[in-house]
């Protein structure tokens, strides 16, 4: 009884969650078009959000290629189709291996970064005394922050994407002495705008619910450094389901429009 | 000069608030008159926090009304609420300096916006040094607020406080947490700052000596309401034992 109980209002509180994050991300949409416009603010967190990251992106892109072209080389030999090996890494690398492991690692890296930044802004009322002084902080933070992301995670993946690609060619031309030249020629032939855009939008999506959900948790932080840390852990958890969520539906559409 | 001659710059009525079934004010008044010192004294958790946040729009009231300098504050829009608290320093109890930037950048940040509603402005980096000198931290201008001791860093709140020059300011215990002798610097700080700006201050503090070097006047809150009004002399020597409780040192 009472575990049903517990059941019923945690799943209550989970639809009541959703329900304030979307009023923040309306919220979002209001503030973003109204002046005054935190321009010098946005530059910094996009940089911040690019330098954070890049390093660890370009380290898992590469070690994404490599470990996938290693993998696939055996099946791929048993059906004499080596020489599709470009063809078919750079499809799944740039539609689906890419944004999806490079937005987690963002989810983790970023969006735990912004949920404890602004969650313990929050407890020691920094965000108080920003509204005091006549700052919105919702635009100086939150809408600056969730504009970053967005912009700077497209960025990241074409980065990730690229130091992938580089990484098979580099197994392809170890193992099966294919030159670099007709790896990428091979690559890119293959590649259409129909891999290309959805892929891109997907992007583009999965970096606003990193920065929405990362700022939400830490806007609406608890009292208390434990506040802090919960706001940061379940930045990332809620973000990481997000991206699956939209990841699907993703897929969904573009496969009734491509 | 008699009281009712003088003009009130801030006014609460009839101010309630609970947090689910914790009642904390229960029907509050206050009025601050121009160039006075109030104090409001009341015990941990009596709600003096949440009254001074919801003077600044911080913390919505369920119910009264808050006038500052003839504007109703509850009902007023975003833009006219930011434009009238750039007349208000907020001295926040935690201090709540911008921990990502250096003092000097803490004490640019309302400035960004608010530059043109400083009267006599001369510039930026005028305005930053002059209110640093003026709580003597001058030397301190580009460490970051972790570097600081809690002494510096109320000081430099203080600052931040005073930079738009406003006409009033809030200072929530604003030497809780300090040893007596920095505790008396910023006490001397407050006076010294009162008297060359003349601003009118709203004081909530625990402090007995604090209350009594600064105070014209002093309201206890207690049990949500003000329950006794008067001057350190009145209240300290009152018939009523409660209110003579928080003047035992
Ligand atoms: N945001 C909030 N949500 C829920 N309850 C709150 C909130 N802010 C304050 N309270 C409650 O209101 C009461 C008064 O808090 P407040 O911070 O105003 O006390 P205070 O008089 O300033 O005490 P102190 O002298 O310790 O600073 C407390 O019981 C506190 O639990
Ligand atoms: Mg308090």
């Amino acid at each position: 009884m009472s575990k049903e109980n517990s059941i019923l209002k945690r799943s209550k509180s989970f639809f009541a969650e959703i329900g304030e994050m979307a009023y923040f991300a309306g919220r979002f949409f209001k503030e973003v078009f109204r002046k005054p416009f935190e321009f010098k603010e946005l530059i910094r967190q996009c940089y911040n959000v690019g330098i954070r990251s890049l390093f660890l992106v370009v380290v898992t892109g590469f070690i994404i290629g490599l470990v996938f072209t290693l993998q696939s080389r055996p099946t791929l030999e048993e059906f004499g189709a080596v020489s599709w090996m470009p063809s078919m890494i750079s499809v799944s690398i740039i539609r689906e291996i890419g944004p999806v492991i490079i937005a987690l690692i963002c989810a983790g890296r970023i969006g735990s970064g912004i949920g404890a930044e602004l969650g313990s802004m929050k407890v020691t009322e920094q965000i108080d005394a920003m509204e005091v002084s006549g700052t919105n902080p919702f635009k100086y933070l939150v809408v600056t922050r969730i504009l970053a992301v967005t912009l700077m995670l497209p960025l990241l993946v074409i980065i990730g994407d690229a130091v992938a690609l580089i990484g098979s060619a580099m197994v392809e031309n170890l193992k099966g002495g294919v030159s670099y030249t007709l790896y990428f020629n091979m690559a890119f032939s293959s590649l259409s705008f129909s891999d290309i855009i959805p892929a891109t939008v997907k992007t583009v999506l999965f970096g606003f619910a990193i920065g929405l959900v990362g700022t939400y948790k830490g806007y609406n932080c608890a009292k208390g450094t434990v506040g802090v840390g919960e706001a940061s852990n379940s930045a990332v958890v809620y973000s990481s389901m997000l991206l699956f969520i939209i990841d699907f539906i993703a897929v969904f559409v573009s496969d009734i429009f491509f | 000069m008699n009281k009712e001659d003088r003009k009130i710059v801030l006014e609460l009525k009839d101010i309630h608030k609970s947090f689910g079934k914790n009642h904390v004010l229960k029907g509050f008044n206050l009025k601050l008159y121009e160039g006075e010192n109030l104090v409001i004294m009341g015990k941990s958790g009596s709600g003096k926090s949440v009254m001074v946040k919801s003077i600044v729009g911080l913390i919505q009231p369920d119910s009264g009304s808050i006038t500052i300098k003839d504007h109703d504050i509850i009902t007023m829009g975003q833009e006219e609420l930011d434009f009238l608290r750039t007349e208000i320093g907020f001295l926040f109890q935690g201090s709540a300096l911008y921990d990502s930037m250096t003092v000097r950048e803490n004490l640019e940040f309302p400035l960004r916006r608010h530059k043109d509603k400083v009267k006599n402005f001369e510039g930026t980096e005028k305005s930053v040094t002059q209110a640093l000198e003026s709580v003597g931290l001058l030397h301190a201008i580009d460490l970051m607020p972790a570097e600081l001791s809690g002494g510096m860093m109320r000081r430099v709140a203080l600052a931040r406080a005073l930079i738009l020059k406003p006409e009033i300011i809030m200072y929530d215990e604003p030497t809780a947490g300090l040893d007596p002798i920095t505790s008396n610097e910023i006490i001397q700080l407050m006076r010294t700052i009162q008297k060359e700006y003349n601003t009118s201050s709203l004081i909530i503090t625990h402090d007995v000596d604090c209350a009594r070097v600064i105070s014209n006047r002093i309201i206890l809150l207690v049990d949500g309401i003000n329950y006794a009004e008067g001057t350190y002399d009145e209240l300290s020597t009152s018939s009523d034992p409660q209110t003579r409780a928080f003047f035992k040192n």
